[in-house]
């Protein structure tokens, strides 16, 4: 096993950065963005160089955090599914950064750097939860990056502080039930590291506190993830946030509440013993499968794109824990390919998002004709985004679909067959709904006199009653937010922008081809032993 | 019977306060008192922790050959420096929470749940 100080670099660097931030701001405006960028980039080739270690090595990197050997310090270890969730999280953060170049600093005018110094704490705790491997390590992480994540999603539209009130709220309870969890692994093991506790907790198998440590911690975890009937905080948040924030957000902020969940389930609970903890499991996985359904169906009944975005981010995290819950090599595979899939098709499809609302300012869907002509190339993009989502080869998702539905077929489980199967129809009915307006749809002109007459009254102020209630300027304020306006011409979108979509876009068909390699090198080691 | 709520008298109070922290954090429509159920739930899981720590015996973990020469005979450390981190996590949720209180009753005017949907609406 190597040992190896990148990982400790990894979640550094962009720490470091996001303390300097707020500094490098005094030297001049031209500064803050660079920092961020040296941030995120310095820590992507930290990641691949610590990657590339553990794919060619086909065995863990470790770092002993202060020199302390576990279990009594903190442990840094990037295995496979670290490798893959900390590439994923350093090249999303990084690609999304670029887009972002310019937008964020004309919103916020001279604030910016406080909005990338929180984007830094957010990737920092994110790069912390997969890289440690100490339980409380992994909660304070975890903390770090929803404290960073709440404030990130307040910068946006009227509504997002309240938004992200709620989330706040809903995402402390998720992070304090784990923290109960988590004590009472300790009360019962009195441990923190992850292999440490997993060692004592395998003759414990049929303790009573084991099965409600392990209630606990994937409840807590659900929160995270949005799991179905935790998911009340996810639309509002993205529907207000602002779309650099929800892009990086939607990609990898709840794919990391589903990494904390694969490490409860096979890295810290023997696999022999979750046959005792079967009942926890399966009602996860039913749970996922009313998710993959309801979110669909949620998601066809909206008329604002980013609302329906979101719905479908609660049916996709759907998949990837019923794959877990599926407890078979395949199923497991099948949701850790869709973590990284589902991550570049959401980060994709919010790029579009915001580079729509760059230019033209709206996100209804009924308003979306002819944007086929207007933006080619960025609705190419979406276009492609949407087959993967609904699951059409050579596209990344028609894989982790694949080996999902072999998963559900060695779990001899058919109804999940045919939730997935159901499901990819109904994410084409949503999908087409849109790639309908965008392509087939003439720009007529009714619907113009219509876009017209929406913008007149979007432009006045609209909530009567609480918008007089507060001070006039304020209120002027208000309305300045409540209607978003394009700030960049017709066929003006910077290369700046252009290139994250592209990569995004084109990194879909590279997972979709590479998925054999990636299941040959990189999956295969995640499965735990004994499945 | 009895010796089962006397003896275990610590964790039935904690269990009372996660339960009253978590139905203020849900029932209560106002933001605020949301907070206020949060903070109680952040307290009692700092409590349950530290419920952990204490040896029958045991002094206070600092080592003293002439208390005692095993651990056995000193409280765990642990839990407590654990919580203290608990604690700076709480305090910095907290005042996020209110920073984000004070922009939403700018915005609103108010901090009731239902007459804030219902602007939204």
């Amino acid at each position: 096993m190597t040992t190896s100080n990148s990982l400790a670099w990894i979640i550094a660097v962009p720490f470091f950065a996001a303390a300097v931030l707020p500094m490098v701001r005094r030297l001049g405006k031209a500064w803050v963005l660079p920092t961020a960028l040296i941030g995120s980039g310095a820590a992507l080739i930290f990641a691949l160089y610590a990657a590339a270690i553990v794919v060619g090595s086909g065995e863990p990197v470790r770092h002993e955090l202060g020199g302390w050997e576990p279990p009594w310090g903190i442990e840094l270890r990037m295995d496979h599914l670290s490798a893959v969730m900390t590439v994923l999280i350093a090249s999303l953060s990084f690609l999304v950064l670029v887009f972002g170049r310019g937008g964020m600093e004309k919103r916020l005018e001279g604030r910016s750097h406080f909005y990338y110094s929180m984007y830094m704490l957010f990737t920092v705790g994110l790069f912390g939860m997969v890289l440690t491997h100490d339980l409380f390590n992994l909660y304070v992480f975890l903390e770090v990056s929803s404290l960073a994540g709440y404030s990130l999603i307040a910068v946006g539209e009227r509504a997002s502080p309240f938004a992200a009130f709620r989330y706040l709220i809903l995402g402390t309870l998720g992070a304090l039930l784990f923290l109960l969890g988590l004590g009472y692994l300790y009360a019962i093991t009195g441990t923190l590291n992850f292999i440490d506790v997993a060692e004592r907790l395998a003759p414990l198998g049929d303790s009573r506190a084991a099965l409600v440590a392990l209630a606990l911690m994937l409840t807590g975890f659900g929160i995270k993830a949005a799991l179905f009937p935790l998911h009340a905080w996810l639309p509002d948040s993205y529907a207000y946030a602002s779309n650099l924030t929800v892009a990086f957000m939607a990609a990898v902020g709840t794919k990391v509440g589903a990494y904390g969940i694969f490490r409860v389930l096979f890295t810290i609970y023997e696999t022999g013993n979750l046959q005792f903890h079967m009942p926890v499991v399966q009602i996860m996985g039913i749970l996922a499968a009313i998710a993959i359904l309801a979110g669909s169906i949620l998601a066809m009944a909206q008329s604002d794109l980013k609302r329906m975005l979101a719905y479908s981010s609660v049916s996709q995290i759907g998949y990837v824990l019923l794959g877990f819950s599926m407890l078979n090599a395949n199923g497991i595979m099948g949701g850790v390919l869709h973590i990284v899939n589902h991550a570049f098709m959401k980060c994709c499809l919010f790029l579009v998002v915001g580079a729509m609302m760059a230019q033209v300012g709206h996100r209804d869907i009924r308003r979306l004709s002819g944007m086929g002509r207007k933006m080619p190339w960025v609705m190419a993009a979406f276009s492609l985004a949407a087959i993967s989502m609904i699951g059409l080869p050579p596209t990344a998702g028609f894989f982790s679909k694949w080996y999902l539905i072999l998963g559900a077929v060695d779990a001899g489980s058919w109804i999940f067959v045919a939730v997935i199967l159901v499901s990819s129809l109904l994410n084409a009915a949503y999908f087409f709904r849109v790639l309908e307006r965008v392509y087939l749809k003439r720009e007529d002109p009714a619907e113009a006199a219509l876009e017209t007459a929406v913008a007149t009254t979007s432009a006045t102020p609209v909530s009567g009653s609480s918008a007089l209630a507060v001070q006039p300027e304020e209120a002027l304020e208000v309305r300045e937010e409540e209607a978003p306006r394009p700030w960049l011409g017709p066929g003006t979108l910077p290369a700046t922008m252009l290139a994250p979509i592209g990569i995004t876009a084109i990194s879909l068909l590279a997972l979709g081809l590479g998925s054999a390699w990636l299941v040959e090198n990189v999956l295969r080691f995640i499965v735990p032993g004994g499945l | 019977m009895l010796h089962d709520i006397l003896g275990w008298y610590n964790y039935w109070l904690i269990a009372v306060l996660i339960l009253v922290g978590i139905y203020g954090m849900m029932a209560k429509r106002n933001l605020l008192k949301k907070l206020m159920g949060m903070n109680i739930l952040q307290v009692s899981i700092i409590l349950f922790f530290l419920t952990l720590s204490p040896k029958e015996e045991g002094s206070m973990p600092v080592f003293d050959a002439e208390l005692a020469s095993t651990a056995a005979g000193y409280a765990n450390p642990l839990p407590q420096a654990l919580m203290l981190t608990a604690i700076v996590v709480g305090v910095a949720t907290t005042g996020l929470a209110l920073a984000l209180l004070v922009r939403v009753h700018r915005t609103f005017g108010t901090l009731e749940e239902d007459d804030i949907m219902e602007d939204l609406r």
